[in-house]
């Protein structure tokens, strides 16, 4: 896969939002289809603002996104994205909220109607690998926080994105709950193989999910470190217990810590 | 909460309504209060059967006004706010002015609207109007205008229109907020409708309040009170229920 051209691919890219200087400043890297990307640092580098600049909501100062081969011009659709809060609408069942990119997106909105059948068909499938069987038709705030972020990551993927952004997804959740939504998450990335590129602060989630993980500086943000996770997969929890692993986040936090005392 | 609970609950309205008329009628006798000064609970009582029937056709009259009023003011204030809500620029441009409008006492208005349309119907109507669209059209901008922005990103990036975004996720999550300013819009639209009647019509509650005071038959105006106050509970209470009905999600707490 290695030699294959890039998915998505950043050239010296910047990105002002207004006079106050850039958010992020000369970016550049490319991700391989498929590959699971993390991008750690301090809060208020620019995290987010490279997630809107791989989805297309916002467009460079400078420099120039491509995905998929071609120059990022608006939203690109065959992103799914997620976020700390899980967003889900209370008017909403379950199953009606991961079906609702469905009722937006081309070309799936125009066969809503037609298809409905079959489109609640693939919801189940994936509430059920998320480990939702049987909640479908409960409200939001019917569920734990955590369910409702299954749900969420459900939505960001029933129009089988070929890119899914996550912005700390599991950051407002109990260590225990973040950790099987670690495994949640690896699983259906490991069945699915879609590119994935998390904006995280724990290192250990960057470390434990990721094929490579970015670490960039504070505002304007610059990515200061890639580094390669060549921790075997599939990988188990066990191994964020083991010495490779514990080693790797002390480096990682190291990193982290000069950029903060500088 | 047990069963005797809920019924001692849904008593206490009533009972709290027995009490206020019981200290009513005491203490207008323990005072002696002359009937044309402060008439008591039962002179009022009396006046209410006695002159039922012209309170029925004024009562009517202030009804289907205020209802007319109400409801001009709801398509109103709908439009507007899902206008202003909408859009960033709209609101900041529009809010003061809106703000500015509605702190105007309305009854400034009524000379107005008499030498435009006459007396009558119409400038009751447009009273009841001008002072109830207010809080919807607040209402719906705000619940519009307050999206988080995540979410506006999750369907952005779909390739969702301004108005998928608006229809999907806006106009639903504002619902709870037009139904609570339905109930505040209606008893507004009754102030609204009576304070033009008392000066610029020859029916209605307010014109029948008017005269009968000029006249000193205070129990009459006193009547007149208590079936306006009577009339814009029951509507409070439709309204109420109503949005207990409609957006039954936005109250779970309270089940």
């Amino acid at each position: 896969m290695a030699d294959s051209t890039p998915f998505v691919d950043f050239d010296r890219v910047s990105l002002a939002y207004d006079d106050s200087g850039n958010a992020i400043e000369d970016i550049s890297l490319s991700i391989r289809e498929g590959e699971f990307v993390a991008f750690v640092g301090p809060s208020g580098c620019g995290k987010s603002t490279f997630m809107k600049l791989c989805t297309g909501l916002h467009a460079p100062t400078a420099g120039s996104v491509q995905v998929d081969g071609a120059a990022v011009g608006g939203p690109l659709k065959i992103c799914g994205m997620a976020f700390q809060s899980a967003n889900l609408l209370p008017w909403r069942t379950t199953l009606d909220n991961v079906l609702l990119p469905l009722e937006i997106v081309k070309p799936y909105r125009s066969q809503f109607r037609k298809r409905r059948a079959e489109f609640v068909g693939w919801a189940r499938d994936l509430l059920r690998t998320v480990g939702l069987e049987g909640y479908e038709d409960q409200y939001p705030w019917q569920l734990s926080g955590g369910m409702q972020q299954r749900a969420s990551i459900c939505r960001a993927l029933i129009h089988r994105p070929r890119l899914l952004m996550l912005d700390e997804p599991f950051g407002a959740l109990d260590a225990f709950t973040r950790e099987e939504l670690w495994c949640v998450l690896r699983d259906l990335w490991e069945a699915q193989r879609f590119t994935v590129v998390l904006v995280t602060h724990d290192l250990r989630e960057a470390a434990f999910l990721a094929d490579t993980v970015y670490v960039m500086s504070r505002r304007p943000g610059r990515i200061i470190e890639r580094r390669e996770i060549d921790l075997p997969r599939p990988r188990e929890l066990a191994v964020t217990y083991e010495k490779p692993f514990i080693d790797l986040v002390q480096q990682l936090r190291n990193l982290i810590g000069d950029i903060r005392s500088a | 909460m047990n069963n005797n609970d809920k019924l001692r609950e849904r008593l206490a309205p009533w009972v709290a309504v027995l009490a206020l008329v019981a200290i009513w009628e005491v203490s207008v006798r323990l005072l002696q209060v002359p009937e044309f000064i402060f008439p008591s609970a039962s002179a009022t009582a009396q006046a209410l059967v006695t002159f039922a029937g012209p309170i029925g056709m004024h009562s009517w009259q202030t009804l289907w006004t205020t209802l007319a009023g109400f409801a001009l003011g709801v398509a109103v204030g709908l439009a507007l706010g899902f206008v202003i809500g909408s859009s960033r620029f709209l609101y900041h441009a529009c809010y003061p002015l809106l703000v500015g409008f509605n702190a105007i006492p309305k009854v400034a208005f009524v000379p107005i609207l008499v030498v435009w349309f006459g007396i009558g119907s119409v400038p009751a109507i447009l009273t009841a109007f001008l002072i109830c669209f207010f809080p919807i059209v607040v209402n719906v901008a705000t619940g519009l205008a307050t999206l988080e922005p995540e979410m506006e990103d999750v369907l952005r990036v779909l390739g969702a229109r301004r108005i998928d975004v608006l229809l999907k996720v806006g106009l639903p999550r504002s619902l709870p907020y037009f139904f609570a300013s339905l109930k505040i819009a209606i008893t507004l639209a009754f102030v609204g409708t009576v304070v033009s009647e008392t000066v610029a019509s020859n029916q209605g509650i307010g014109y029948l309040m008017m005269s009968a005071g000029s006249q000193m038959r205070m129990a009459l105006v006193f009547a007149g009170l208590i079936v306006i106050s009577a009339m814009a509970m029951v509507m409070y209470e439709l309204f109420a229920l109503l949005e207990k009905r409609m957006t039954g999600w936005a109250h779970r707490g309270q089940r």
